[in-house]
């Protein structure tokens, strides 16, 4: 086109017109994109298709005036790009005659087009209009819709109807009028069908949290608290649930991959082995010492074991494993008892004839063992032996690790699981029936 | 390419056509439809004031589509209850002609797909199911519109209809079909919808408060 050609079309411009109804100005900002737009003086909702801006209703605000909280006209950043708060209006249902309303805040950018923003609760959407077509499962007993690969759990299905409105619309939009609308999630998305007569409308809504909302739109002050938990809200946990199972399967083979380590690797060596007799009707002293004996290698631990041919009888056995050459000594008692015997439910049996302890941390050298084996005087004599092994693979640590790991796992499931409890329980699939509860 | 140039039989200023099959175009100073004939131009009617719009598209926009790039040449404007729509007529560069269509803002882009099995004016129903090229269609929206204006060159004759009837269908893939009911055999064109940001437009109309 040439500049002295023949002149291009206007600049599109913000209109400011006159309501009809009441002369009070109206900003126009979608630029010939409304199809409805209402006066805020008088509620007056006009067709903006006509120039003379007819009236097509006039609505009565019974409770009040409803107050967007993005005030018409603020600007904000959506995905990158800039868009304006240009329409707002008041959606309410009725469950169980209970009514719940959530707000829809229209926004235009005059290349993108329409996009809108829901709030309930506390609770935001980022929702745009479907491009392809989903397929709704709807003959199973709990419908699901597939769109683009996901598949998406029905929710709830309701009669929306809208009860304030502001500002434009790019539909026509009336008060008093109601849509069927069905919700299915995959948190953190929400598909949304909204059908008036035979006309179905399906958007994508992706949960977004209030303070994300008050930074794009810049607002002041804090985002209203979100009440409870929203269908599609995401878990603030899920992600987190399969992680750590992850992270559980991965320390549970590394604990595996040690246990086989260190059982290969443990010397398991036996260094010393005593069998002695200890009267209990002697008075003397019966404390002794063992011939001395050699720990190798490094650090590690030493298994002290006492087999006894005890019979309805207890031993009690102080032990001190002696340093030779520095004196450190490891203290130790260990009770051995064996009972057994038959009543009237049967045999039974208490205890065992043998012991066993490991002393962990000893460091290497010679070292030698005192015993000083008590009883009760009436038992007489007890025949025991007593074995030292050096290096002895401990189990009983894995299976506190694996204790240790599990819990966490354990409690983090259980959370998300109630989340999702929280989630369905508002739902027309409740996971369980909640009795009479007053609780919304 | 050489490019095809005339006089408006109208008003005498320059007519140029930008596509070499375009078989109307309007003279952008006095209005008149144009009709090429083998011979000359032919003045067949005259478009009245065109509403204000609100496309961010404008006659000499570029843009790119699967890897071709194009620029609208020409369009046709609608009206039906729920307000306008643009049909834009698109010059590709590989010399094939597409439509972008532009509905307060949601894009899709079609081609003309001659030859398929069409079903007859009046007998489409919303959530019917056709099949072309191996894709299923569902039908969305029947619309009964007015026809409004035309801009720039058109590959047809376009200026003399009043009523027309759109079959609207979708697929799960996000394919886009509509059946043009305007002639007395019913055109099919096939598309996709698509993303303002993925066209990558250029030369884009501006608008007062935005950048």
């Amino acid at each position: 086109m040439s500049s002295s050609g023949p002149t291009p079309p206007g600049k599109p411009q913000v209109k400011a017109l006159n309501c009809p109804g009441c002369g009070a100005t109206l900003t126009v900002r979608s630029f010939g994109n409304a199809i409805t737009i209402v006066c805020d003086s008088c509620h007056s909702i006009l067709d903006a298709k006509d120039p003379n801006l007819q009236i097509l209703q006039k609505f009565k605000v019974a409770t009040g005036e409803y107050q967007p909280l993005i005030p018409l006209g603020t600007r904000g950043k959506i995905r990158g790009a800039d868009y304006e708060v240009i329409g707002f209006e008041r959606r309410t249902i009725q469950v169980d005659g209970i009514p719940y309303s959530w707000h829809e805040y229209v926004l235009f950018n005059p290349y993108k087009g329409f996009r809108y923003l829901t709030e309930y609760n506390g609770h935001w959407n980022d929702t745009s209009i479907l491009k392809a077509l989903p397929t709704v499962q709807k003959y199973t007993s709990a419908p699901t819709v597939k769109y683009l690969g996901e598949t998406y759990k029905h929710f709830q299905t309701a009669k929306a109807e809208t009860s304030f409105v502001l500002g434009e619309f790019p539909w026509q939009v009336r008060v008093g009028e109601s849509a069927e609308v069905t919700d299915y999630v995959s948190p953190p998305r929400v598909l949304s069908s909204e059908q008036t007569g035979t006309e179905v409308t399906w958007s994508m809504g992706e949960y977004m949290s209030g303070k994300d909302v008050w930074t794009a739109f810049r607002l002041r002050g804090d985002p209203p608290e979100a009440v409870g938990v929203y269908e599609n809200q995401p878990s603030p946990l899920s992600s987190d649930t399969k992680t750590i199972w992850l992270a559980f399967a991965a320390f549970l083979l590394v604990l595996v991959v040690m246990m086989i380590g260190f059982d290969l690797l443990a010397r398991n060596e036996q260094v010393f082995s005593g069998s002695y007799k200890f009267d209990s009707r002697e008075h003397a002293e019966a404390s002794f010492v063992t011939d001395d004996f050699e720990l190798k290698g490094h650090t590690s631990n030493v298994e002290v074991d006492t087999s006894t041919d005890l019979n309805n009888r207890w031993i009690y056995v102080n032990y001190a494993l002696i340093n030779e050459e520095t004196g450190q000594a490891f203290d130790f008692g260990r009770e051995v008892s064996y009972y057994h015997g038959y009543d009237s439910d049967g045999s039974w049996s208490e205890g065992g004839q043998n012991d066993s302890v490991a002393v962990p941390s000893v460091p290497p050298g010679r070292y030698y063992l005192r015993v000083e084996p008590e009883g009760d005087p009436g038992y007489g004599v007890t025949y025991y032996t007593v074995t030292v092994k050096r290096d002895v693979p401990q189990y009983s640590f894995y299976g506190l690790a694996l204790l240790a790991l599990l819990a966490p796992a354990v409690l983090l499931t259980w959370r998300t699981l109630s989340f999702e409890h929280l989630r369905w329980a508002e739902s027309d699939h409740p996971p369980i029936k909640l009795g009479n509860s007053d609780d919304d | 390419m050489t490019q095809p140039a005339g006089t408006c039989p109208n008003c005498g200023a320059k007519i140029v056509f930008r596509w070499s099959s375009s078989v109307q175009t309007v003279c952008e100073y006095c209005k008149s439809i144009l009709v090429r004939t083998d011979v000359d131009l032919q003045k067949v009617g005259q478009v009245a004031d065109l509403p204000p719009d609100s496309s961010p598209i404008q006659v000499g926009t570029e843009g790119t589509y699967n890897h071709k790039g194009f620029v609208a040449i020409g369009r046709i404007i609608y009206e039906y209850e729920q307000g306008s729509w643009n049909e834009w007529h698109l010059m590709l560069n590989d010399g094939t002609s597409g439509w972008l269509s532009d509905a307060q803002d949601e894009y899709a882009v079609s081609f003309a797909a001659p030859g398929r099995k069409l079903p007859e004016a009046g007998q489409c129903q919303v959530g019917q199911s056709f099949m072309w090229d191996n894709q299923r269609y569902d039908v969305t929206t029947l619309t009964a519109a007015h026809y409004r204006g035309v801009q720039g060159e058109l590959p047809f004759q376009y200026w003399d209809k009043e009523d027309v009837t759109f079959v609207d269908l979708r697929s799960e893939t996000g394919k886009f079909a509509t059946i043009d009911y305007s002639d007395e055999k019913p055109a099919l064109y096939l598309g996709e919808m698509v993303e303002f940001e993925e066209l990558a437009l250029k030369n884009l109309r501006t608008f007062e408060g935005w950048s």
